[in-house]
């Protein structure tokens, strides 16, 4: 069983820590700057987090990403920029909010034409001078490494790595732009305008560059290829995308059969045929597609096949707000698919959860039969950060297929409800499954007191599945007055405003499973004086589970569902009202 | 006469009416895979729901009884997962064509190696009597009170339109006959289009056994390789030709196109995958 095992150190107080944003439009560049400072900084010794909001176009608009770059560790936004780099004229109007009397801006004032004071540095005309435009951002890459003290050879080998696919010329001309980028920085510092800037450099660590970096979606699909996933099927669909990308890149070297489907039914329909083949399959999907899967998920109940649903929460109703995040979808995923039959919901908070829960939710799919669901949100799937490398000594693949024997009952009536599984194929027996209620052997009835003893059947699993939940985790003193409760992915965020409010009185509750509800849920809601929920939705759904299961009325609720996730400074005001 | 796909049980209870069409295909389908030697452990029935869905309950065999219209996506994985095993996926009309029939138009896209039997009988028969997409304008129901008056979905012209790589039609009313082409389209590799003309005794005093009887003939002197021929036959209206519309051996099957069988061939359920690889996969990320 997966248990939390990974401590990190939190910031109790905010000095050491940058908050970079670089803004502009989409197709500008922003994705490139993002991945090569993040891997800049990393290599660098230095801690990194990354976050982007963008809007649903593939050119124009305006985007912006955050990068924060810390000596200890940091996993959240904030909405303070310390440094902003826009790219374009539309940036600054966009984060017009976040920006404050100490931010420094770098940017062009003839590409920005700036309200106010910007620091003039003119990387169109250096682009221009080394050869070609395409270069300018990498010319701000090079001037931020710098102001970072980040050792030259870093940077170019990023860039030689990033780029080489794309030819000599290009390769060329990115490591000039970083050189030159070095030497505004240096020419800046020396005529004093750099110099005041007064940038906290934090230590470099060992340690860091050892650590892994990379994105939700990667953690989810790795996670899956870890729990043995081997079959994934999906319709293109912000923000759940990538991980359907990452395994159809990597389908070749793991044995994975990927497959777009022409829509989420025929999607969660494939992989329950794949599940019933005797593969490990996966849907990777949000809202509105999931939707179309409720079906599906209803046929998994009945048939008693496993199905791993990754679910990627965004802003709803409808289309909503398609990049951008929310966890509204809490409810549908409790409640999707008629009839009553079990299931398991997790709700990781951060990239090792994420990783360990996907490669959980294979297993436990597969042992209790059931649907399990990873649900995650925009926010996450979007989120980078350096973290500890996955252990795959500790996880080994859990089968529970059998060979059958010759008169092999799919669903044989048994104490704990899980009938042992037989593929087609594999033995002498025959496996029969059908959506009809059905008799032991798999064929179609209406005899109505097998039909009350087959749901009994399947809802026996619950006791099995409720003694394997995952504890919700503490965070601060055991004996507290004030509790803070929250489940997915505001897991840091909170985390990081605990500490800043420096508070013993107050601790915070995390779920990773919401459902069924860890037991001890009820026990941890009664000694607090004062429950505080907080959600990225509008309704409170994780409150109205809560009263659900426990009785309590949980009073305060901060929620947020404009379609961005907390800021860790937003929140701690947000909390010092209501505490 | 006992067959190897008969259920144990002989006192299963079968859900169809006197006289339905089903029971003839239920019948030729089991010779069919009696004849062709097909064991009862290595073949899986996949069907959606209906009264032709039923068909795979009155088999001994693997039964994977779905969803409405959701039967092929079910049996692609199956196959792509499984190589070894023999995928037929059954349903009726309205469970193919009509629920099903963006799957329909995905699966001859894909091209698994699986035959498609559709029951064709041109009406809802568990609803109980509605216009089916292949009901023939002018046929009225409690809901289609005026009669149909939408154009006929044509599923061999479709399926020829999307260049399938196997499409034929039987009439159940020649049990002999539709044995032959049962036999061709599960022999044939790649995804195997077969409508079968049945009767509704209840629900379709229109179609009944003697207007197929008038109606059907077999295709004479039609090369099953020229496409644009195949077209032409599958759109005609008044007399509805029977046998092989279109063949196109050679296409690439869906499971031939998939990257994990491209050296080895074992099905990927018998494959463990490389921790190793994974080990390193996860680094390269530092």
């Amino acid at each position: 069983m997966y248990k939390t095992d990974y401590k990190n150190n939190y910031l109790s107080e905010d000095k050491q820590s940058t908050s970079l944003v670089i803004g502009g439009e989409a197709g500008h560049g922003i994705q490139t700057v993002e991945t090569l400072l993040t891997r800049i900084f990393k290599l660098g010794g230095l801690n990194v987090f990354a976050t982007k909001e963008y809007m649903s176009r593939v050119r124009g608009g305006s985007n912006s990403t955050q990068i924060r770059v810390s000596s200890k560790k940091v996993l959240a936004p904030v909405k303070r920029i310390d440094i902003l780099i826009p790219l374009d004229k539309s940036a600054l109007p966009h984060l017009k909010d976040r920006i404050n009397k100490n931010t420094i801006i770098l940017g062009e004032k003839e590409k920005v034409s700036p309200e106010q004071e910007i620091l003039d540095v003119p990387f169109s005309r250096v682009a221009e001078e080394i050869g070609n435009l395409i270069f300018a951002n990498i010319v701000a890459v090079g001037i931020i490494a710098a102001i970072f003290k980040i050792k030259q050879q870093i940077p170019l080998g990023c860039i030689k790595k990033y780029f080489s696919a794309k030819g000599e010329k290009i390769t060329q001309g990115n490591i000039a732009a970083i050189k030159r980028g070095y030497e505004l920085a240096s020419d800046l510092i020396k005529k004093g305008s750099l110099a005041q800037l007064s940038i906290p450099v934090p230590d470099f660590s060992q340690d860091i560059q050892e650590e892994i970096l990379l994105n939700g979606a990667e953690a989810v699909s790795l996670g899956a290829i870890s729990g043995g996933c081997n079959f994934i099927s999906a319709y293109p669909m912000s923000p759940s995308t990538g991980v359907l990308i990452f395994l159809s890149q990597h389908a070749e070297e793991f044995n994975i059969i990927a497959e777009q489907a022409e829509d989420e039914i025929s999607a969660i329909n494939l992989a329950l045929g794949a599940w019933y083949a005797g593969a490990r399959g996966m849907v990777t999907t949000s809202g509105g597609g999931f939707a179309l899967m409720e079906e599906g998920v209803s046929l998994a109940g009945m048939l008693e096949l496993p199905i791993v649903i990754h679910l990627a929460q965004r802003s709803g109703p409808a289309t909503g707000l398609p990049t951008r995040t929310e966890q509204g979808d809490l409810e549908l995923a409790l409640y999707s698919g008629h009839g009553e039959f079990p299931r398991i919901i997790y709700a990781p908070g951060g990239i090792q959860d994420l990783f360990y829960l996907t490669q959980q939710a294979f297993n436990l799919a597969d042992k209790f039969q059931i649907p399990v669901f990873v649900l995650t949100d925009q926010y996450l799937m979007d989120s980078y950060y350096n973290t500890m490398e996955f252990k795959l000594t500790k996880m080994d693949i859990e089968r529970y297929t059998r060979k059958t024997k010759k008169n092999y009952k799919r669903y044989q009536l048994n104490k704990n409800g899980i009938s042992d599984r037989g593929i087609p194929g594999w033995g002498e027996g025959l496996v029969l499954v059908d959506s009809d209620e059905h008799d032991e052997h798999g064929r179609i009835t209406e005899d109505l007191s097998l039909r009350t003893r087959m749901v009994d059947k399947r809802l026996r699993k619950l006791k099995a599945i409720n003694e394997n939940t995952i504890s919700p985790e503490l965070a601060g003193n055991k004996e507290y007055e004030v509790l803070i409760v929250s489940w997915g992915s505001t897991y840091y965020i909170i985390k990081e405003a605990l500490g800043n409010l420096n508070d013993h009185k107050i601790s915070f509750l995390h779920f990773k499973q919401v459902y069924p509800l860890p037991s001890e849920t009820e026990e941890y809601l009664k000694k607090a004086k004062k429950v505080i929920v907080v959600e990225n939705n509008a309704t409170s759904q994780f409150s109205k589970l809560l009263k659900l299961y426990t009785g309590i009325e949980v009073e305060h609720k901060i929620l947020k569902y404009n379609g961005l996730p907390f800021f860790v400074d937003e929140l701690i005001g947000k909390l010092e009202k209501v505490i | 006469m006992l067959n190897l796909f008969d259920p144990e049980d002989k006192n299963i209870d079968l859900a169809w009416c006197p006289g339905c069409g089903n029971f003839g295909i239920l019948q030729a389908l089991k010779r069919t895979l009696t004849e062709l030697e097909i064991k009862p452990e290595s073949l899986v029935l996949v069907s959606g729901i209906g009264q032709a869905a039923k068909t795979p309950q009155y088999f001994k065999t693997n039964m994977f009884n779905g969803l409405h219209g959701r039967a092929l996506p079910v049996a692609t994985a199956v196959k792509v997962c499984n190589p070894e095993l023999t995928i037929i996926a059954e349903g009726g009309d309205g469970d193919m064509y009509g629920e099903g029939g963006n799957h329909f138009l995905h699966a001859i896209r894909r091209n698994p190696n699986l035959t498609n039997i559709v029951h064709n009988n041109m009406v809802y028969g568990l609803t109980k009597g509605q216009a089916s997409p292949t009901s023939r304008k002018g046929f009225k129901t409690p809901v289609q009170v005026k009669g149909v008056f939408q154009e006929p979905f044509s599923p061999l012209a479709v399926a020829i339109a999307l260049n399938a790589s196997f499409v034929a039609r039987a009439f159940i009313g020649d049990l002999k006959q539709t044995i032959e082409i049962l036999k061709e389209a599960i022999r044939h590799k790649g995804y195997a289009l077969v409508d079968i003309f049945q009767p509704c005794v209840t629900f379709n005093k229109v179609s009944t056994f003697r207007w197929f009887k008038e109606k059907t003939y077999y295709l004479k002197e039609h090369d099953p390789y020229d496409r644009l021929a195949a077209f032409e036959q599958a759109v005609q209206t008044e007399k509805l030709p029977l046998g092989i519309f279109y063949k196109h051996p050679g296409k690439e099957t869906f499971e031939e196109g998939i990257k994990a069988y491209e050296v080895d061939k074992r099905p990927i359920i018998e494959r463990i995958s490389d921790r190793q690889r994974l080990a390193q996969l996860i680094k390269a990320k530092r």
